[in-house]
C-alpha cells in the first residue's frame, strides 16, 4: 500500500508512555494535522516518521517500504522544525541548497533550484542575505524552502507557524495549504490552534494523551465529534446531560426531546451541541426551562448564557438574529436532533 | 535594550577597577621588561640603564630562530590537538545525561588543580621503561619488550595537550550546550548523515568559538617551560625554556627580558593573522 502508514506505533521513554498504540493511513498527497493540546505525543508521533526517535513497538511504512529502522537521513522527506532550526553560519541560499549540496549536486544546478524555490516563497533575490536578517514570516518561508529542495516523499511540520503573530499565520496558512495542493505532496503538520488545522487539513487527527481519538474530515470532525473530549476540543461546544427513562425515551435537562435516542441499554450519555445550533424561543411548548445569566455581544457574533437545571448553555447568533432576551429573563431552548451528536458519558 | 555610548567622564566609572588592575599587574611588569631587555648586562647578574639593542642582536642567529621555530611549531600542535580531540569529545559530552556530564567536569577540573610538575613526573613514569604503560602492553602480549618512551617530542606533545585539555573542554562546552541540537537533526532530515551534519553544521557553527580555543591553547602552550624539559631531548626544548635558563641561571635579565619581548611580540603578530584570516573568511 502506497502513503504513509503508521502500525501500531507506541513510543515509552521510560514507564511513561508519550504514544500509545498509534495506528494511521495517509494517502499521498493528503494534508493530514495532527492536533491536540500539549504534551498529548504530537512532536513525538511526528519525530517517530521523521528517523529521530524510534518506535517503542510497531512500525511505520512509507511508499510501501517498511521504514522504521532507516535512519533519518535516508528517508527522503523534508521537516521543518518548530525553531525552524535555521543554520545561522550560512546564507538564505546555502541553507536552501543544504540538502543538495550534501548529495553532491553539481554548483549550477544548485543555484538554479535555489531561484526556483526563492520565486515560489515569494522571496526573490534573497539568496545572498544572512538568515538572521529576515523577518519571522521570512525566516518561516526559507526554512519551507530548505525542507522542499529536494522535492521530498513527505513534507513534515511541527508548529511551523507558532512564532507568528495572528494576521501573519493566517495568511501562511493559506499560502501554505496552496502550495500543498500545487505541489501535491503529503504533509503532516502539528498544531494545537484548531483553527490552523480547518483551515488546511484534509484530514484532521485529534490526539489526547498519547492516543487518537478521532481522524477525519474537518468538517465531520466538527459536525459528528466521536466523544466528548473531541466534542469539546474542536470549536465550542455545549455538552449536555442526556438520561433514559426505562421505555428508552431520552430527556435533556429535564425535557423529552424527540429525535434523540441513547444507545441501547445506556441509561445516560452526553448531548453535543454547537452554540449556533442552540435556538431560543419562549419558555414552556416543550421547550427547555432556562434564564438567562449573562449576554456578551462580540460585535459579529452575540453569545447568551443561559442557566438551565443548574447547566450552563451558552447559544451563539449573528447580529441580524439578535434574540430579544435580557438579563434574568426565562427563556425556552430547543434543540435540534439533525445537528446534535449523543456521545457516550 | 538600547545601547548608548557613554557620554561623560563618569559614565567610564565601571571600567576604572579593571583599567587599574590591567596597568598594575600587565602594563608595569610588561613596561619594566620592555625596559629591561635594552639595559646593559654587568658581570655577577646586575644590569644598568642603557639603551642598546645588543640583547636583540644576540639572538638574532640560527640556533635562536630554531629554537623559536619548534616553540611556535609546538604550541601550534598541542592547540591543533586539542581542538581536534576537544570537539567531538566536548560535543559528546554535552549531549549526554546531565550525570555523566558532572562526573567528567569534575575530572577535568582536577586536572587543572594540577601543578606542572606534578603532571610532568607522572607522565615520565608513565613513559619509563620500568614502571611504564609499556609494561602493560608487554603483559598484554602486544610488545615484546617494556621500552622508555621518554624523552621524546611525541611524551612532550602529550602532556602539554593533558594539560591544556581541561581549558580546552571549560571553553568549548558552554558554546557546544548553547547550540541548537535541532540544528543537526535539521541537518539529518535533509539528508546528512551524523557524522556529516557534525562537519557541516556543528564546526562551522561554532567557528569563532573554535578560533578563540586555537588561540588560547596557543598562547598557554607557549609559555610551558618544565614539560620539554621533563620530557623531551634538548632540541625539544621551547624559548621559554631558555628564557628561564638565562633569567634564572644565568643571570641574565636584560637577555631574558629581549627573549620574552620578542616572544610576545611574535605570538601577538600570530594571534592577530588569526583573527584577521577568521575576519576574512566571515565577511566573504
Ligand atoms: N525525551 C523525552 N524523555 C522523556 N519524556 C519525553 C521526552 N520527549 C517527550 N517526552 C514526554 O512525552 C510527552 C509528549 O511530548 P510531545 O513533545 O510529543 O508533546 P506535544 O504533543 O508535541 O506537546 P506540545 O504541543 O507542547 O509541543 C510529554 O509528556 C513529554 O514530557
Ligand atoms: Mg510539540
Amino acid at each position: 500500500m502506497s502513503g504513509l502508514n503508521l502500525n501500531h506505533v507506541t513510543k515509552q521513554f521510560g514507564n511513561f508512555t508519550a504514544v500509545n498504540d498509534v495506528s494511521l493511513s495517509v494517502p499521498d498527497g493528503t494534508f493530514v494535522c495532527l492536533l491536540g493540546p500539549s504534551g498529548c505525543g504530537k512532536t513525538t508521533l511526528m519525530r517517530m516518521i521523521a528517523g529521530l526517535d524510534l518506535p517503542t513497538k510497531g512500525s511505520i511504512e512509507l511508499g510501501g517500504a517498511d521504514i522504521t529502522a532507516v535512519p533519518t537521513h535516508k528517508r527522503d522527506l523534508g521537516m521543518v522544525f518548530q525553531s525552524l532550526a535555521l543554520f545561522p553560519h550560512l546564507t538564505v541560499g546555502e541553507n536552501i541548497a543544504y540538502s543538495l549540496r550534501i548529495r553532491g549536486t553539481p554548483k549550477d544546478v544548485q543555484k538554479k533550484r535555489v531561484d526556483e524555490l526563492l520565486a515560489m516563497i515569494h522571496l526573490p533575490g534573497f539568496a545572498d542575505r544572512s538568515v538572521a536578517k529576515l523577518s519571522g514570516g521570512q525566516r518561516q518561508r526559507v526554512a519551507i524552502a530548505r525542507a522542499l529542495a529536494i522535492s521530498p516523499k513527505l513534507f513534515l511540520l511541527d508548529e511551523p507557524l507558532s512564532a507568528l503573530d495572528a494576521k501573519l499565520r493566517e495568511a501562511m496558512q493559506v499560502e501554505l495549504r496552496q502550495l500543498q495542493q500545487r505541489l501535491g505532496i503529503t504533509t503532516i503538520v502539528v498544531t494545537h490552534d484548531q483553527r490552523e488545522a480547518m483551515t488546511m487539513a484534509d484530514t484532521v487527527v485529534v490526539m489526547n494523551s498519547g492516543e487518537i481519538r478521532q481522524a477525519a474530515a474537518p468538517v465531520d470532525i466538527y459536525r459528528r465529534p466521536a466523544d466528548s473530549f473531541v466534542a469539546d476540543f474542536i470549536g465550542q461546544t455545549n455538552l449536555l446531560p442526556v438520561v433514559a427513562d426505562s421505555a428508552g425515551r431520552a430527556s435533556v435537562l429535564g425535557e423529552m426531546i424527540e429525535g434523540i435516542s441513547l444507545p441501547t441499554g445506556a441509561a445516560k450519555g452526553l448531548l453535543s451541541v454547537r452554540p449556533e445550533d442552540v435556538q431560543l424561543t419562549a419558555a414552556g411548548h416543550g421547550a427547555i426551562a432556562g434564564t438567562v445569566t449573562f449576554i456578551r455581544d462580540l460585535g459579529g457574533a452575540i453569545e447568551t448564557f443561559v442557566e438551565a437545571s443548574g447547566t450552563q448553555v451558552i447559544a451563539v447568533s449573528s447580529p441580524r438574529n439578535r434574540p430579544d432576551v435580557s438579563v434574568g429573563q426565562s427563556v425556552g431552548i430547543r434543540l435540534d436532533p439533525a445537528t446534535s451528536v449523543v456521545l457516550a458519558r | 535594550m538600547r545601547r548608548e555610548p557613554p557620554q561623560r567622564l563618569a559614565d567610564y566609572g565601571p571600567l576604572f577597577f579593571p583599567a587599574g588592575m590591567l596597568i598594575v599587574f600587565f602594563v608595569v611588569p610588561f613596561a619594566t621588561m620592555i625596559a629591561v631587555s635594552v639595559f646593559q648586562r654587568e658581570q655577577g647578574g646586575f644590569y644598568t640603564p642603557a639603551f642598546v639593542f645588543d640583547n636583540y642582536a644576540r639572538f638574532l642567529s640560527l640556533f635562536f630562530g630554531k629554537v623559536l621555530g619548534f616553540s611556535l611549531f609546538l604550541a601550534i600542535a598541542v592547540a591543533a590537538a586539542c581542538v581536534v580531540i576537544g570537539i567531538p569529545f566536548t560535543y559528546l559530552l554535552s549531549r549526554s545525561p546531565r550525570r555523566i556530564q558532572i562526573v567528567w567536569l569534575v575530572a577535568l577540573l582536577s586536572i587543572l588543580s594540577l601543578s606542572e610538575v606534578m603532571i610532568g613526573f607522572a607522565w615520565s613514569t608513565l613513559f619509563s621503561r620500568t614502571a611504564g604503560i609499556t609494561n602493560l602492553l608487554v603483559w598484554l602480549g602486544l610488545m615484546a619488550q617494556a621500552q622508555a618512551l621518554t624523552p621524546s617530542f611525541g611524551a612532550v606533545m602529550t602532556a602539554m595537550t593533558y594539560q591544556a585539555f581541561p581549558y580546552t573542554v571549560l571553553v568549548l562546552y558552554p558554546a557546544l550546550v548553547r547550540l541548537d541540537p535541532t540544528l543537526t537533526e535539521a541537518a539529518r532530515t535533509l539528508g546528512a548523515s551524523p557524522v556529516k551534519a557534525f562537519f557541516t553544521v556543528v564546526v562551522p557553527a561554532l567557528r569563532n568559538t573554535i578560533l578563540a580555543t586555537l588561540i588560547m591553547v596557543f598562547i598557554f602552550a607557549l609559555g610551558s617551560y618544565l614539560l620539554p624539559q621533563l620530557l623531551g631531548r634538548p632540541q625539544h626544548w621551547t624559548l621559554s625554556v631558555l628564557i628561564t635558563d638565562q633569567a634564572i641561571y644565568q643571570s641574565n635579565m636584560p637577555f631574558a627580558a629581549a627573549m620574552a619581548v620578542f616572544l610576545v611580540l611574535v605570538s601577538l603578530g600570530l594571534v592577530g593573522l588569526a583573527l584577521y584570516a577568521g575576519q576574512q573568511r566571515q565577511a566573504k
